[in-house]
């Protein structure tokens, strides 16, 4: 794989190209799922190939191929430098990159258990202990289980000297109960809404232990079907840590990235309101709030050895005790505001071209211990685990719903919620926390599933968070 | 190697008691542009092989891009080997077998022989006419060519070829923007002008807007907007899956006026106004399927195994691609809602107070049983008042029930647009007599 990505890079620079980068890379997905006691899914799914990136003058190209040989190489890598001159024919700026990137190395996610190795018959077992434990409460309409287990093996080479070897791992999965009343769905899933998906091996899996938890979560299912509706209101909202990662996700992590601001997702995924004025200038969060992006905690799905321009794992501040100090950037954006790239660039295939992607962007812990904070807060309502997700396109007003909701009174959960929703403006919202858990409740949450670019490409990042309270949130936005 | 080819390799190595294979190749280019020039260009050549083997009622399922025959051999064995590792799933009742299809054509070669030069004169089009306006614009333009092929041991063999173009553009001032979306399967689809001209004229009307108020309004939505309306209401609720499990908004409404008599809405995959194709991820034949007769909920639509787990349902040729991590069930993914005789123009001079609204943007389900929606306006929402547009508003949040705003239809435009959105969209402009939004951005 090496002496063919050198060809490329040989054959891209003696077509005109001042710039190219090449990833082959073959991948494996194994899927297993279970639905009401049956196998719902069992796959096995494979893809392989590469694609060439160039810079020819200031204009970019890309061409890809599931067929990796050295006649198909020749081809697209001319068939990208052709379409760098057609992208020249409607021209931009000078595109700079800053210093090259000459990184050289073998990187490969640190695993216990390789999840290849583990027998379909395992992966079936443990999703159908927990599956029947869910339905031994006649309340639950729909039980259902499912893992996940990728293998990325990634070949990387520039034309400035890099070449990289990485194999990524990831494992996942989840559990839920959905119970149905007339016209009422509750679902509680654990560890949370999305598969709970990290950069590990089959223990993260077998950490998760699914079926100590199915009972409660068959239970909690039920119980919301006759729970009261979330009030509408204005009060004081404690999150538990996995809604608070996706509040990070889509309120922090997303208006960081340096290509929305600089407008080339406005057609798609949106443009951001940090904008470079702001930059050490906006008081985005209370002083409490410490915001990171980084690629090197373990299990984090943002987690590998380098990006996919060739850039060493890092960790940078976005967010440092309040002040909005940094953002999510590639090689070009960064040079454009005299930065270098903290390694965000990833494409979720070897046909996708490399994006700014979110890395780990995590919430630092605070000083509290987690219980301390409900019984600190005198009135208002505690939610957990998200259930819809809603944000505008530059990344200000949002609306989340969470499955389960407790109303907390004088420092003690109350009575039950369903149907929960809170609402509000991102600075105004993470200007308001005053309170967030320590080491001991917080914990790195996968987000398997965020969307961006065109063709869209789905990416998993990482979202370390305990959990937080913020004071004066508008509640109960549907009723 | 051709379909037939690797058909036969796959079939003739199998040793299960079912066996089929799905063939997709893929030449795909995409164009991409903002701040009025190309930043991202991007074309591949993919093919993927999805085979299914059957052991009893238990089946297993592989996916490769590599076509070598050893590797397609491979592949049958790994399917087949999950298949035989895990117990009988009573609710699988087989592969089905070959059924005659209709003819359709949804190729178009100037799509599929479009070059990148070619989507750069249409785009450097799109940034010219903004930049004359003094705009910028961002969007893309996506060429296809796919080429499908089904077969199984069972006798069903089919197999075509479609084309897909698709254009959109949002175009941006320092107070506004305006959208446009043009789709379909041949090069004429996409009228770059048209839509220039449609997302600058959005963009100018919605300069300097203000604070928009909260509240209850009458809306006459684009038929963009119009599209994410039917795109939520079919996302589960017209599955036989959601049906079965009791998720979706058709439970309970069979055969009951729920929506505006109005409102007609129908899936045809064979239907040429969108990409039609004659049969689905099994090889059966599209169906015309009535999920909403004029108000009345009729009916979700089926694959063989959704059917299957239905006394007297049959599968009405809506079986979708096998994903990665889970079986999704059927979809429509050829929707049209019927039009009506208006038009936005005679929408907006019969609205004393409302919002005139481009489209809607991250939409998510709140409450799936009564398509309860949050999600925001965007690209253009405006004030109408006493007939005329009054001004433009910020974008607007709303939670609504889409059944709701269905069951108040005052209007519908009398001609449709086609728009693709993973899968098409023929919906017209629509006027609704409430509206429920809940705040406005900044």
């Amino acid at each position: 794989m090496k002496q063919l990505a050198q060809h490329a890079m040989a054959t891209a620079e003696s077509r005109g190209a001042r710039y190219a980068d090449i990833r082959i890379i073959e991948s494996r997905n194994q899927t297993a799922g279970v639905k009401d006691g049956n196998v719902d899914s069992l796959g096995d799914f494979e893809s392989a190939g590469f694609g060439v990136r160039v810079l020819v003058g200031n204009a970019w190209g890309f061409a890809s191929s599931a067929d990796v040989t050295r006649e198909e190489i020749d081809r697209v890598t001319a068939l990208a430098v052709e379409v760098a001159q057609a992208s020249a024919l409607v021209p931009g700026q000078p595109v700079e990159l800053g210093p090259p990137v000459r990184s050289t190395g073998t990187y490969v996610t640190p695993i216990l258990i390789d999840p290849f190795t583990v027998s379909i018959e395992e992966k079936l077992s443990l999703l159908l202990q927990a599956d029947a434990t869910i339905r031994r409460n006649p309340g639950v309409k729909v039980s259902e289980g499912r893992v996940t287990c990728l293998r990325h093996h990634k070949t990387f080479a520039n034309m400035e000297g890099a070449l990289l070897e990485q194999t990524i791992y990831e494992c996942g999965g989840a559990i839920s109960a959905t119970a149905v009343s007339g016209t009422d769905i509750q679902v509680r899933a654990y560890p949370d809404a999305f598969r709970c998906q990290g950069t590990a091996g089959w223990e993260y899996i077998l950490g998760a232990r699914f079926n100590d938890h199915a009972e409660r979560v068959a239970s909690e299912s039920v119980a919301l079907l006759s729970a009261d509706v979330c009030p509408s209101k204005v009060t004081t909202l404690i999150l538990d840590s996995s809604q608070l990662a996706l509040q990070i996700h889509e309120s922090c992590g997303h208006p960081t990235e340096l290509d929305r601001v600089f407008g080339t997702e406005a057609a798609f995924a949106g443009r951001s309101f940090l904008t470079t004025d702001k930059l050490g200038a906006l008081r985005y969060g209370s002083s409490i709030v410490n915001l990171t992006a980084d690629s090197i905690r373990p299990t984090g799905l943002g987690s590998f050895g380098w990006d996919d321009e060739g850039v060493p794992a890092s960790s940078t501040p976005l967010v440092k005790n309040g002040d909005f100090v940094g953002y999510l950037m590639s090689r070009e954006t960064a040079s454009q505001l005299g930065l270098q790239s903290n390694g965000c660039m990833r494409a979720d295939g070897w046909n996708r071209i490399p994006l700014i992607r979110m890395t780990n962007v995590s919430l630092e812990p605070g000083t509290w211990n987690a219980e301390d904070i409900i019984a600190d807060t005198d009135d208002g309502i505690y939610m957990e685990t998200n259930r819809s997700w809603s944000i505008d396109d530059m990344r200000l007003n949002f609306q989340f719903g969470t499955q389960l909701g407790y109303e907390i009174r004088n420092g003690k959960r109350a009575r039950l919620l369903r149907n929960c929703t809170y609402a509000g403006i991102t600075p105004e919202f993470w200007n308001s926390c005053d309170a967030i858990g320590n080491e001991k409740s917080w914990k790195v949450w996968g987000t398997p599933n965020c969307g961006k670019g065109e063709p869209m490409q789905v990416m998993g990042t990482g979202h370390g968070a305990a959990p937080a309270r913020f004071r004066n949130v508008r509640v109960g936005v549907y009723r | 190697m051709n379909f037939k080819e690797v058909a036969d390799i796959v079939l003739g190595a199998s040793q299960a008691d079912e066996t089929e294979i799905v063939y997709r190749r893929l030449d795909g280019s995409l164009t991409r542009f903002a701040n009025n020039h190309i930043h991202q260009n991007v074309t591949e050549t993919n093919h993927e092989i999805l085979v299914r083997c059957v052991s009893g009622s238990r089946c297993g399922t592989a996916i490769s891009n590599a076509t070598h025959p050893d590797s397609l051999r491979n592949l049958v064995r790994v399917a087949l080997d999950l298949a035989r590792q895990q117990p009988e799933n009573p609710d699988f009742k087989g592969l089905p077998g070959p059924a005659p299809l209709s003819i359709v054509t949804s190729f178009d070669s100037a799509v599929a022989g479009c070059s990148p030069a070619a989507r750069a004169s249409g785009v450097g089009v799109m940034c010219r006419k903004a930049a004359e306006a003094g705009y910028t614009a961002a969007g893309s333009m996506t060429t296809a060519a796919m080429r499908l092929g089904v077969a199984n041991s069972k006798g069903v063999f089919a197999e075509c070829e479609t084309t897909l173009v698709d254009a959109s553009t949002v175009v941006m001032s320092a107070t506004s923007s305006g959208w446009a979306q043009s789709s379909g399967w041949t090069l004429d689809s996409v009228a770059w002008d048209q839509l220039a001209e449609e997302a600058v004229g959005k963009t100018r009307m919605g300069e300097n807007p203000i604070d928009g108020q909260p509240g209850e309004y009458t809306v006459i939505l684009d038929p963009y907007a119009t599209s994410d309306l039917m795109g939520m209401m079919a996302g589960d609720g017209m599955s036989a899956q959601a049906y079965q499990e009791e998720r979706s908004w058709l439970n309970g409404r069979l055969g009951k006026q729920v929506l505006s008599p109005m409102i007609t809405i129908v899936d045809d995959g064979l239907d040429p106004a969108g990409i039609p194709l004659p049969f689905d991820f099994e090889g059966q034949p599209k169906q015309r399927v009535t999920v909403v007769e004029a108000g009345v909920c009729r009916g979700p639509v089926y694959d063989t195994y959704t059917a299957g787990r239905q006394p007297g349902a049959l599968s009405t040729g809506h079986a979708m691609e096998q994903a990665a991590s889970e079986r999704i069930g059927p979809l429509p993914m050829n929707l049209f809602l019927k039009p009506g005789t208006s038009n936005v123009n005679e929408m907006i001079a019969s609205t004393k107070d409302g919002l005139y609204i481009t489209r809607f943007w991250y939409t998510r389900p709140v409450h799936p049983r009564d398509v309860v929606v949050t999600g925001m306006t965007r690209d253009g929402t405006y004030i109408v008042r006493n007939g005329e547009i009054a001004g433009a508003v910020k974008s607007l949040r709303f939670t609504q029930s889409y059944m709701d705003a269905l069951a108040g239809t005052m209007a519908l435009g009398e001609t449709c647009k086609t728009l693709w959105a993973g899968g098409t969209c023929n919906v017209p402009a629509i006027k609704l007599e409430r509206f429920n939004f809940t705040s406005s951005t900044r």
